[in-house]
């Protein structure tokens, strides 16, 4: 961006350890992140291949503001999923974007596989494709340490890494970024996996001179002294966003035990509150955020011989808790940890790590399946079969993990259990069993996540007190307005801060004129982008069945009708088709 | 005259706030390889921070190594840094005690000049300006 009137695109194939660099004047209309990602994926999307096909992109993006902006510390990444098999999409920060910025690259786009485990190093100069073969099989902090010691830019860098279950394929792997974020959700992990690709360095040194520092400053510093002054991102700082453990099981919204349940007996057990008391160590912050909400505690276990301890720092936040503290009626933090710890080394998905072993526990329970497939006895509250079951699912032994490993959907689809698999969009839930806004916000929005356009919080402002049509008209005009976040790239706990006029005004101070009526414009082409791509991908409405198990247990907002959510649904489509101009 | 000072290092979040405003304000520069403060981790993000600033010597050896003047004595300490004389030999690099003064991308080397922009920036009070005490 601060090149020339363009875009760069870092082009990497690894087939024949090769890249090129090029301009993309036209994707400046689309700002940057997610906005030129979705574009990028419909120039080089394999649509006929499997995801975890060598060809398949993996595209990582910036936007205008990263790096130069509060807040601004995200790196979008999309992909052809392998859990959802259509549109993935990811977002994490620390020092990615940071580093991305100042190695001058808007976008990279990655296609191929290596000949051998590779991991890469890109900065100024370009790509340097190095040899990863003795990195291969190890847990992502053990390759961090070494990647660190191995490639210079301390301060500046920035390390993604899969684990183990990336490198096997587990359709739910992340990639972990600078030890304590993620590009969570969707599987991106299994597709550098699937290309061979271990990790990617990225150091930023490049400068860039202020054009306008008059402006540049006012407008930062505008930004600044509301995201210091705002209490609603200061709870983001205290207690975090694991606040919401006691939040949403006192509205009966937190899904507990494999969601038969809406409250958890030991919420004040694992609260964030009593995270902080009795392992808090550290809050630290993504680069260029005064807010600082990544909230590091300690795990201190006794060593099993003699007198000593045995301590690991592990970051907390509430989706990590939810999925294996109430999710898996483990009633304690030591419990949370140890499961976490093992979690967190092998590199997948916490979310669907305690999704996925919540129904198997549950299956297990009904006899569906036995031990035969589970190899240990699964039981809520138990945490050494969930860390014995984590290892499985990350290195099958039998054809049940194997299973498990493509996905809940795809293991309920064969072994049953159905009802109560708890998947939306053919993606394990997040922690938000609040109403209808939840559930179909997670079924309907692009990503299948809470995220797309948050209607959790809708519920929780509303319950089931509210108009159709104002339900379905906020889930996309606010995953409209997140698009347009996504692709500057702000942190979403900044949305508040970051509002149509503010956005107006921070991007013409680093020289790019718009309105609010064309960011706008911009949010709904991004939107039109991605269902291009899913539909491309062959994704429709259709395939969203709701899994009984959501219209048993009482929600935040009551019980919910599998009427009222079909009559939603038919209202999305229509607005749905109206949005994208297109007969669905 | 005040000095930089690093007041609780244990506060710090490593949110880069300080050296992305040294950047900004001294060298209108969008990147923090022009800061003049160093936050950075004693070793991968499990580690605590450390915050690197210029001591503000009251007789520094960078402005005693410089060869052409570019760097001379500031009263009450630190150092004023004139561009202009500077011949790019990086003698200053090598004679700060600290380790603290690093080259830009052009070979300048990134001086403090004890603007304090950082400590009003520091959103957790790391930072401050205080006066030398007798050295």
């Amino acid at each position: 961006m601060f090149e020339g009137d363009f875009l760069r695109v870092l082009h990497i194939d690894l087939n024949t350890s090769s890249f090129s660099v090029s301009a993309w004047p036209d994707l400046r209309p689309l700002l940057g992140g997610v906005g030129i990602a979705a574009k990028l994926m419909l120039e080089t999307a394999a649509w006929e291949r499997e995801p975890l096909d060598p060809e398949q992109p993996v595209i990582f993006a910036i936007g205008p503001l990263s790096g130069i902006f509060p807040l601004a510390t995200k790196v979008a990444a999309v992909f052809r999923s392998p859990l959802t098999g259509e549109w993935g999409e990811s977002y994490a920060g620390m020092r990615g974007a940071l580093a991305m910025r100042f190695a001058g690259y808007d976008a990279v786009v990655i296609q191929g596989r290596a000949a051998r485990p590779t991991y890469l190093r890109i900065d100024r100069e370009g790509v340097f494709f190095k040899d990863a073969r003795g990195l291969w099989g190890l847990d992502v902090e053990q390759t961090g340490r070494l990647l660190r010691e191995f490639e210079p830019g301390r301060g500046h860098r920035s390390t993604w890494r899969i684990g183990p279950a990336g490198e096997n394929l587990v359709h739910f792997a992340g990639v972990n970024v600078d030890t304590f974020r993620h590009f969570g959700r969707m599987g991106l992990g299994a597709v550098f996996g699937s290309k061979n690709l271990k990790a990617v360095v990225v150091d930023g040194t490049k400068t860039y001179p202020i054009r306008d520092p008059k402006a540049y400053n006012a407008a930062y510093e505008a930004v600044y002294r509301e995201v210091v002054g705002t209490p609603q991102l200061a709870k983001y700082h205290q207690v975090g966003t694991a606040e919401n453990v006691m939040r949403l099981n006192e509205t009966g919204s937190l899904p507990t035990m494999n969601l038969r349940a809406g409250r958890f007996d030991a919420a004040g057990e694992i609260s964030g509150e009593t995270f902080a008391e009795k392992s808090l160590t550290r809050i630290l912050a993504c680069t260029g955020c005064p807010v600082g909400c990544i909230h590091i505690g300690i795990h201190r276990q006794r060593h099993p011989e003699g007198f000593g301890y045995i301590s690991t720092t592990i970051a907390y936040d509430y989706e990590p808790i939810y999925a294996l503290g109430p999710m898996l009626g483990l009633d304690s933090t030591e419990k949370i940890y140890a499961l976490l710890e093992v979690v967190e080394a092998l590199g997948l998905d916490v979310i669907s790590t305690g999704v996925a072993l919540a129904w198997a526990t549950e299956a297990f329970g009904r006899s569906i399946i036995g031990e035969r497939e589970t190899l240990t006895p699964l039981e809520f509250g138990d945490e050494r079969g969930y860390i014995a079951a984590a290892r499985h699912l990350t290195s099958p032994p039998n054809q049940f993990y194997a299973d498990l490993a493509k996905g809940l959907a795809y293991a309920a689809s064969r072994y049953g259990g159905e009802d109560f698999a708890l998947t939306l969009g053919g993606h394990e839930m997040a922690g938000y069993h609040t109403g209808y806004g939840f559930l179909l916000g997670h079924s309907a929005g692009a990503r299948h996540s809470h995220l797309c356009n948050a209607g959790y919080a809708f519920d929780l402002k509303y319950g089931a007190d509210f108009d159709d049509a104002a339900l379905v008209n906020h889930l996309i005009t606010e995953e409209e307005w997140r698009n347009v976040l996504n692709s500057l790239v702000v942190c979403l706990f900044a949305r508040g801060v970051y509002t149509q006029e503010t956005t107006v005004r921070v991007l013409g101070s680093i020289g790019i004129r718009t309105s609010p009526e064309e960011l706008k414009a911009v949010g709904q082409e991004i939107f039109r982008l991605k269902w291009e791509v899913k539909r491309r991908l062959g994704y429709s409405l259709d395939s969203i069945s709701i899994p009984k198990r959501y219209f048993e247990t009482p929600s935040g907002s009551g019980l919910l009708k599998p009427q009222r959510f079909e009559q939603l649904l038919g209202l999305y489509r229509e607005r749905l088709a109206e949005e994208l101009n297109l007969a669905l | 005259m005040k000095v930089l000072r690093v007041r609780d290092t244990n506060r710090c979040i490593g949110c880069y706030s300080c050296m992305l405003a040294c950047a900004r304000l001294v060298f209108k520069c969008h990147s923090i390889i022009k800061s003049a403060i160093l936050v950075r981790t004693r070793g991968g993000l499990q580690s605590k921070w450390g915050v690197d600033i210029c001591r503000g010597c009251l007789d520094a050896p960078c402005a005693e190594a410089c060869p052409t003047g570019a760097l001379t004595q500031r009263p009450g300490g630190g150092v004023i840094f004139k561009k202009g004389k500077c011949s790019l030999c990086g003698e200053c690099i090598e004679a700060c005690i600290v380790r603290v003064i690093h080259p830009d991308d052009e070979g300048f080397p990134v001086i403090c000049t004890q603007c304090g922009h950082c400590t009003r920036i520091c959103p957790q009070e790391v930072l401050a300006m205080e006066e030398q005490k007798g050295v």
